[in-house]
């Protein structure tokens, strides 16, 4: 773990943070227990908040955290989950502890809206399905149990690139990981011939991360079509398939549509893995709702399996926090509100859709040649804009626009306030 | 259809969950409920603390309060006013910085997030729990990575007291670094606290033998009625110069069983450690779920930071902790008053919301099985389960217990 934490550290170091490490190596020795524990590597988007804090640039716009905002750069709390806390706190329910694996309300409408309210896999009970501290939680516990239960090959591979704290979780449990390649950066967009080379010679048994849709942090998502193609070579792989559903609803606006991945492989036969998020899908960030499913095959291996996650949670928490998985379950268990929130989410992901457009029509307009259009190819939060180091470090340093080195921006961030801004700012740094 | 969870074994269940299906599922009229330790009212019911209610109310009208996400570690008000509380708002490390919080989920989470740390960073290996102790404890350290697991003798059942001299030699044969895990005030399962003396002698073998304090501090305030009190332990080894970590649940004391609050208290001998000690705890969250649940942070960062509100706060837990020892002494004065077999002052002498009662495995089982009265086979009682309603009843089943299955072992008490 240390080595480990080591190699992070040299990668993501930035020089204005070298001066407390180096202040806190050069410490006296004293005879405490803590004298040989290393300054650990900073969060990079964390550091990139925290710069765009302290800015003082009048027009100073922060691309980094995937927070979604409304037009006026402002958190939003979607209005079927101030209904929904209306109505729960009109219940004036107790805060006795939930199940370990959740409330089953909550486990079964989550489910559903997953997999698809008539899906066979929940009708035959061969699904468990587990609370879980939002989307970590349900990687993490995900991938703790197959380093426990899993017979065969336990390795993971992950798309290229990924969100960063996939490989991190992985680390921490000591699960190998490789990378299989995904984004193509000549066309900024989805590359389906180096990732089906790349699957093809996966070894059998391994676990393959998937994103379900509106991919982090590149926006970049396969077609229909590549998904089919993808399932193919996966089962010929005979791979286990971990999706990672942070976005549904998020993306294209339809919470079906976003699910398509997932729902189509569960029709080819696999027996995937889900972690879901209602983070961003229902502004719930803080509240820690999400869910992991095991597909089993039949309920009796469903039960053996919860049993097992079951003492997992048990060490690791007791049982889940219920505030936020209450305000999902009522939104998700009655028709009016759920009505409303399907609104709420398709107004969020308009907003970004438009926002794309607006953003690459600027930068076109001011007569950039390069090509934009994975702008608006790409879907969900973030895009990856194609913008190199030296150009993000142009856009940080001389236009007050914070986003991560990586080029990537958080579309959320963009309103129609500072679109034309930050469009003729990259132009500038890309002219 | 075949899967790759075929193989999977049934995982065994865990007792009190089982125990505590197994009431809902009784339809028994009388049926009691001695297992989770959870508290309830003179009524047998949940009891939502006013406070909290009035807090929940006000923040869902908090048109400012939005769902983003916490730091990772958490709340800083809640964890500054979780550790003040624990130490005392005046204590010398928090001015000197040597002190800081994490906000964890609940108890477990601040035992695992503490076992990780103390594991992973400072490497170390070796945890000591009490016999008995929360069932939990065990699990919790062996997944962070502690590969040798020891007991220290604590129950006496000849006395049903302290084993103190066990206690003593067990921790002066501990190795350098071992970890020793402390329940702060209100030991689960027992309901026996050391006294002043005894702690003062466990810190005198604990500092001789350099072995690191982990504090359990589920009880707070819950225990004697008094939040300064029940932290004494604690206070006294910082004061004594140890450092060391404190787990704290708000799930008793606040009610807030299912919103996971906790926080993991730090202190340390030198300031200068607290920042890297920090980053490496972030990590550790970040692997394990993000950033924590803010909602009940939200609740009890808000009441300890308002006199008026934490008085009131008070009066709750001297509401709970009082009832809880009228239902101590209601139930002894019914045990006696039936001529129970026995000595039954130990139902009195121990504190918090458990009762080892003495009871034996045969004597629990038909506990259960004749009258229907949950509770866990090691004899533990939760006496909040208990009420005027139903003591009687209670007693009755003890005494018709130990009378047709007197326990002929040496170790059951000699009357």
């Amino acid at each position: 773990m240390a080595q480990v934490l080591k190699k992070l550290t040299t990668q993501v170091l930035k020089p204005n943070n070298v001066d407390t490490i180096v202040g806190c190596t050069g410490l006296r020795a004293s005879s405490t227990w803590w004298n040989n524990v290393q300054m650990g590597p900073p969060d990079v988007i964390l550091g990139i908040t925290e710069a765009y804090k302290k800015d003082t640039h009048p027009k100073k716009v922060n691309l980094g955290v995937g927070a979604y905002r409304d037009d006026e750069g402002k958190p939003f709390v979607l209005p079927s989950v101030r209904k929904a806390e209306e109505i729960l706190h009109s219940r004036g329910l107790n805060h006795e502890y939930a199940p370990i694996s959740g409330e089953a309300t909550y486990t079964d409408a989550v489910a559903k809206l997953a997999f698809g309210e008539d899906s066979p896999v929940i009708k035959n009970k061969s699904n468990c399905t587990v609370q879980t501290l939002s989307g970590t939680g349900a990687l993490r516990l995900g991938l703790e149990f197959i380093t426990k239960h899993y017979a065969k090959a336990k390795e993971i591979w992950l798309p290229t690139p990924t969100w960063g704290n996939h490989p991190q979780i992985c680390n921490t449990l000591n699960l190998p990981h490789k990378k299989y390649r995904y984004f193509d950066p000549k066309t900024n967009g989805f590359d389906l011939q180096g990732a089906l080379e790349d699957i093809s010679k996966i070894p059998e048994g391994s676990i393959i991360l998937l994103h379900a849709c509106a991919h982090n942090p590149t926006g970049v998502d396969p077609k229909p079509s590549d998904w089919e193609q993808l399932s193919k070579v996966i089962k010929e792989r005979k791979l286990f398939p971990f999706f990672d559903m942070a976005y549904q609803g998020f993306a294209t606006g339809d919470v079906d549509n976003d699910a398509f991945a997932v729902r189509l492989f569960v029709k080819e036969g696999h027996q995937v893995m889900l972690a879901q998020s209602f983070a961003k899908n229902m502004g719930l960030y803080g509240e820690r709702a999400g869910a992991l499913t095991f597909l089993c095959g039949d309920e009796a291996t469903a039960a053996k399996v919860m049993s097992q996650v079951k003492i997992m949670v048990r060490v690791m928490y007791s049982n889940p926090p219920l505030y936020g998985a209450r305000l999902v379950q009522e939104i998700l268990t009655n028709a009016e509100l759920k009505k409303q929130w399907l609104g709420d989410v398709k107004q969020m992901a308009d907003r970004i859709i438009t926002m794309r457009s607006q953003l690459r029509a600027g930068i076109e307009g001011a007569g950039n040649p390069h090509p934009w259009q994975h702008i608006t190819d790409q879907i969900g939060m973030f895009c990856f804009t194609g913008l190199k180091p030296e150009q993000v470090e142009r856009l940080t340093k001389e236009f007050h626009v914070y986003l991560t080195k990586d080029g990537r921006i958080s579309v959320a961030g963009i309103s129609s306030q500072n679109v034309n801004y930050i469009a003729e700012a990259i132009h500038k740094v890309t002219s | 259809m075949a899967s790759r969870f075929q193989g999977v074994e049934q995982g065994p269940p865990i007792e009190v969950f089982l125990l505590n299906r197994l009431f809902t599922e009784d339809t028994f009229q009388n049926k009691v409920n001695l297992g989770v330790g959870a508290y309830r009212d003179e009524n047998g019911k949940p009891w939502v603390l006013p406070i909290v209610r009035k807090m929940e109310k006000q923040l869902a009208a908090d048109e400012t309060l939005l769902h983003e996400y916490l730091p990772v570690l958490g709340l800083e008000q809640f964890c500054n006013a979780s550790v003040a509380m624990l130490l005392g708002e005046d204590s010398p490390a928090i001015a000197a910085g040597k002190a800081f919080g994490v906000q964890v989920l609940s108890g477990t989470g601040g035992l695992r997030v503490g076992a990780e740390f103390l594991n992973k960073h400072l490497k170390y290996d070796t945890f000591y729990y009490s016999t008995p102790t929360w069932e939990n404890h065990h699990l919790v350290f062996v997944n962070s990575g502690f590969t040798k697991p020891r007991s220290y003798r604590y129950w006496d059942p000849k006395t049903r007291g302290i084993d103190f001299d066990g206690f003593i030699e067990d921790l002066k044969s501990a190795p350098e670094n071992a970890v020793i895990l402390l329940h702060a005030c209100a030991h689960n399962p027992t309901g026996i606290d050391p006294t002043r003396e005894q702690w003062m002698k466990i810190a005198d073998v604990m500092e001789e033998r350099k072995l690191f304090p982990f504090f359990d501090s589920a009880y707070q305030g819950f225990a004697s009625g008094d939040l300064d009190g029940d932290a004494w332990a604690v206070r006294y080894f910082v004061s004594r110069g140890f450092e060391l970590v404190c787990a704290q649940s708000y799930a008793k004391n606040f009610g807030l069983y299912n919103e996971r609050v906790g926080n993991l208290a730090v202190v340390l001998n030198e300031s200068a450690h607290v920042a890297r000690i920090k980053s490496q705890m972030t990590w550790i969250v970040r692997g394990m779920y993000s950033n924590p649940p803010a909602h009940g942070a939200h609740v009890v960062a808000a009441v300890l930071t308002n006199k008026q509100l934490f008085d009131e706060w008070r009066d709750h837990i001297k509401l709970m902790s009082t009832r809880v020892m009228q239902m101590r002494e209601a139930l002894r004065s019914e045990l006696v008053k039936l001529g129970t077999p026995g000595n039954w002052d130990h139902i009195v002498k121990q504190i918090g919301l458990f009762s080892y009662t003495g009871l034996n495995q045969r004597q629990c089982e038909y506990l259960i099985q004749e009258y229907h009265i949950y509770l866990l086979k090691s004899g533990r009682i939760n006496i909040c389960g208990l009420n005027p309603g139903n003591v009687q009843y209670v007693a009755k089943a003890i005494n018709d217990a130990v009378t047709k299955f007197p326990d002929d072992h040496d170790n059951r008490a000699k009357l």
